[in-house]
């Protein structure tokens, strides 16, 4: 693991990172665009470890960083969801074209 | 040690990075979320190959057996999962590549210009007692606030599900 430089580490959580985005943008059902969030919360936490343990061995708070971002991400889905499931027995569809209703 | 484990390393990443592609692409609902769990679960292999085992139990545990989870059951309840979802519309495809490309080469840019001083220490060993202690120790670097921080988002988010999710009275 010690031969890997740091770079190649950060470009694979960069690339993670962006392949969610891309998710993200170009999904319409709500569920798919929530799998591209998180992959971003992922890569986030990848970049936290890493640094940690790449450039800052004798630290240990990315552990903790990390640990406390994969629980908001929990969070954050246990609401988002709850939603999805509200606007569904509403109207039918999680297609983010369709939830303009909520508008009105 | 070093070689294998870089091979290792290389093999996962290749392996996060295909299911993460096909997690966002695939037509199939259902197949996406069980990409997006391979590319947890081999998160999960690389805090594992950075000795973060504590981590990487936490992230097989609340990732890939509670989110992802999650995500399956409103898939199953929401969507039809015999049905392929619509392709996107070209602009938009070519519209985010754009954007997303751009700002990787931005990142990758600035990554590889940026001079990394590892500090060269030895690796701290962090046993699972060292964990327990430090979120929950008051004094310098401990962790004892946002745990609670944490612990009160968790309280909120769980009520707030419920509180969402429960069906309404019909409006009178």
């Amino acid at each position: 693991m010690t031969g890997i430089p740091v770079e190649h580490l950060l470009i694979f959580s960069a690339l993670m990172f962006f392949i969610g985005m891309y998710g993200f943008l170009t999904r319409k059902n709500l569920v798919t665009m929530l799998i591209g969030i998180e992959l971003m919360l992922n890569a986030v936490n990848i970049n936290l470890v890493v640094i940690d343990r790449f450039v800052y061995p004798k630290q240990t708070d990315g552990l903790f960083f990390a640990m406390f971002v994969i629980a908001v991400a929990a969070a954050e889905a246990a609401v988002a969801i709850a939603i999805f499931i509200n606007l569904y027995r509403n109207i039918r569809s999680v297609d983010v074209e369709k939830v303009n209703e909520m508008k009105y | 040690m070093s070689s294998a484990g870089t091979y290792l390393f290389y093999f996962f990443a290749a392996l996060v990075l295909a299911s993460s592609i096909a997690a966002v692409t695939s037509r199939r609902i259902l197949r996406a979320a069980v990409y997006l769990l391979f590319a947890l679960a081999g998160t999960a292999a690389f805090y594992f190959m950075v000795d973060y085992f504590f981590l990487a139990a936490v992230q097989l545990l609340v990732y890939a057996g509670g989110i992802v989870v999650l995500i399956i059951f409103s898939i199953l309840l929401t969507s039809d999962i015999h049905e392929k979802m619509e392709k996107p519309a070209p602009l938009k495809v070519v519209a985010s590549l754009a954007l997303v490309l751009t700002s990787f080469g931005l990142i990758a840019f600035v990554i590889s210009n940026f001079d990394f001083m590892p500090s060269g220490d030895a690796p701290t060993k962090l046993s699972m007692r060292e964990v327990g202690k430090t979120l929950l120790s008051y004094s310098e670097g401990g962790y004892v606030l946002p745990f609670e921080v944490i612990s009160i988002v968790l309280l909120a988010a769980l009520a707030g599900a419920i509180v969402i999710a429960k069906r309404n009275p019909p409006a009178t």
